[in-house]
């Protein structure tokens, strides 16, 4: 499969996506439901997991906050609000996930929510079963200090989650499946002995194929990562700093 | 959606450094180990067909004056050949930008994990004097090391020490290779331009907290060093740090610079530890040379520059380096003076 239409290097987000933040202001109904749905589907789990361990909220509270809280989001238009010359979004958004469980807790409000937000599969078992005991050991629970820390950790997760498996499917159209299972088998399964030339053995291909398919898929990834991120900040320099920090380096 | 572990993060957020190999004869092969300047990668030198070791320094940018410095001085470097050095093959700048440079590829076990193999105190101030070697022959051709420490010695599978990681080191004016001032405090090669502060502490991991202030590893670092007062820095600051890494091979559970009374040592080599570990560069050998040059004399059972001795530590020095005659003597004359008592009964 060749790979024309990307460059080499080319990870600038293409000027196309637009970023939530513009999107929100939209005075198309529809794109500011997808701006919500993307802002949802890379910060659902973090605010998940961020409400059951700060706030010590059951799962099911956890849940039904969670929904409540991008409902709240639309309804209030919290993102129009949001300046990126003052804070970053995560920032922005981890503020606001605690002003709204506390204004919620003051209020006594309990009600299911989340018609708004229903095109975004919230997998609430799953988050569930990746916060592993964490909830139920206080030794594992963050100290007040390294939540900010926990969100942001999450948050990356998210987004490499979310980054992967566009990945997948991209590799999918394009009829480059073992490329994705070798993807998977080196970087994603934290397998620290394997090597190249046991994923050349294991898949029968020269171990200059692996490399070339490692580098590619990489490549690939970092460019959907990018994109999201970028579609996920409000300005331009907000990008390049949270580059810096996703990926550990300046992105040009 | 698939569960990232931390792991599987921490692999993702590396592959963004993955450097792009385009247009260059080298074929990535495995990333081998992170460094204080940037990440350094086993590749395959396609035209050659030979493994070398290929390190990204972390540049983003290398435009204008800084990269033409850091070409210049990587030439200089790739000057410096000697069996103690890895020599450095190849210097180029990647399509986003980064400068890599490739260098010999070496195998073989670090200094922290091959002295533990070492129970003589004679065989370990033996691969010590291996190491001023290529220091000093540095020093000569004017290039200060700045981050010698145990990491980045290697002993080779034949038994050979290799002076590694010369991303922090720094050129010297000609003249003034051997002089306490320099005129050229930026004369560095790789230093990281204008990065964010970064300030580990950790004992072993380097510290570099912006352009031409501090760089180097804490415990084996100077203090003029540490202070970031690049203008003092010398052969003595290197010194400094050989003084810490002879601490380090006698007593390798200690922690560099640690205090003396800790890990008793024989007086005349704790002398010349202090003496080169000084805090003060003046109260410091002057140079590696006379550094090693008062180690040999301690291994032969000669006097140190570094320790005025007492008649008592003298008469058992003396002891100490002609046992086998004075033995050999005291039962010569035990004998004669049996004979005697013997033949006069």
């Amino acid at each position: 499969m060749n790979e024309e239409g990307f460059q080499a290097g080319g990870d600038r987000f293409p000027p196309t996506r637009r970023s939530v933040i513009e999107a929100v202001r939209s005075i198309d109904a529809e794109e500011r439901e997808c701006a919500l749905e993307s802002l949802c589907a890379a910060y659902w789990k973090p605010v998940y997991k961020f409400i059951r361990l700060r706030w010590k909220r059951s799962a099911e509270e956890a849940q039904d906050l969670t929904q409540g809280f991008f409902v709240e989001v639309l309804e209030r238009e919290l993102l129009e609000k949001f300046d990126p010359a003052k804070a970053r979004l995560r920032t922005y958004l981890r503020v606001c996930v605690d002003s709204f469980v506390s204004n919620e807790d003051k209020a006594g409000r309990r009600q299911k929510r989340g018609g708004n937000i229903s095109h975004v599969a919230l997998d609430f078992a799953a988050a569930e079963q990746e916060l592993g005991g964490m909830v139920m050991d206080p030794a594992a629970i963050p100290s007040p200090e390294s939540l900010e820390e926990f969100f942001e950790k999450e948050w990356l997760r998210s987004l490499f989650g979310i980054a992967v498996e566009e990945l997948r499917q991209f590799c999918a159209t394009r009829e480059r499946e073992r490329t994705f299972r070798l993807f998977e088998a080196y970087d994603l399964e934290g397998n620290e002995s394997i090597s190249y030339e046991q994923l050349s053995k294991e898949y029968g291909i020269s171990v200059t194929d692996v490399t070339n398919a490692l580098a590619w898929a990489r490549r690939e990834f970092r460019r959907i990562a990018l994109e999201h991120l970028r579609e996920l900040c409000g300005s331009e320099e907000e990008f390049l700093r949270e580059a810096r920090a996703a990926f550990g380096k300046d992105v040009k | 959606m698939k569960f990232l572990s931390d792991r599987a993060l921490e692999r993702l957020r590396d592959s963004a450094e993955v450097p792009d190999l385009t247009g260059t004869r080298y074929r990535l092969l495995e990333r081998v180990a992170r460094g204080g300047m940037g990440v350094i990668y086993l590749a395959e030198d396609e035209q050659l067909q030979r493994r070398v070791a290929l390190k990204v320094l972390d540049l983003p940018e290398a435009d204008g004056d800084l990269a033409d410095r850091l070409f210049r001085e990587a030439r200089v470097l790739a000057r410096l050949e000697h069996p103690g050095i890895v020599p450095v093959h190849d210097v180029g700048t990647l399509t986003d930008g980064r400068v890599y440079y490739t260098m010999k590829f070496v195998q073989g076990q670090r200094l922290d994990t091959h002295i533990e193999s070492m129970a003589s105190v004679a065989d370990r101030l033996r691969i010590f004097l291996r190491i001023c070697d290529p220091v000093a022959f540095a020093h000569a051709h004017g290039v200060l090391h700045r981050d010698l420490k145990p990491a980045n010695i290697m002993i080779g599978p034949f038994g050979e020490v290799l002076v590694m990681d010369w991303g922090l080191a720094k050129i010297l004016p000609k003249e003034g290779a051997q002089k306490s001032q320099l005129s050229d405090p930026e004369a560095t090669i790789f230093e990281k331009p204008g990065q964010a502060a970064v300030s580990k502490g950790l004992q072993g991991a380097p510290i570099a907290t912006g352009h031409g202030t501090i760089m180097g590893t804490p415990g084996y670092m100077s203090p003029e060093q540490a202070r970031g007062d690049i203008e003092r820095l010398d052969v003595r600051s290197d010194v400094f740090s050989l003084g810490a890494l002879l601490r380090f091979v006698l007593t390798p559970d200690s922690i560099a610079g640690a205090s003396p009374t800790k890990h008793r040592l024989d007086k005349a080599v704790e002398a010349i530890c202090l003496k080169a570990a000084a805090p003060n560069p003046e109260d410091r050998y002057n140079n590696v040379q006379d550094l090693a040059l008062d180690v040999a004399r301690y291994l032969d059972g000669l006097a140190v520059g570094a320790h005025r001795e007492t008649f008592l530590e003298k008469g058992a020095r003396f002891y100490r380096r002609y046992r086998f005659f004075i033995l050999l003597i005291a039962a010569y004359l035990a004998m004669r003076v049996a004979i005697l008592f013997f033949l006069h009964r």
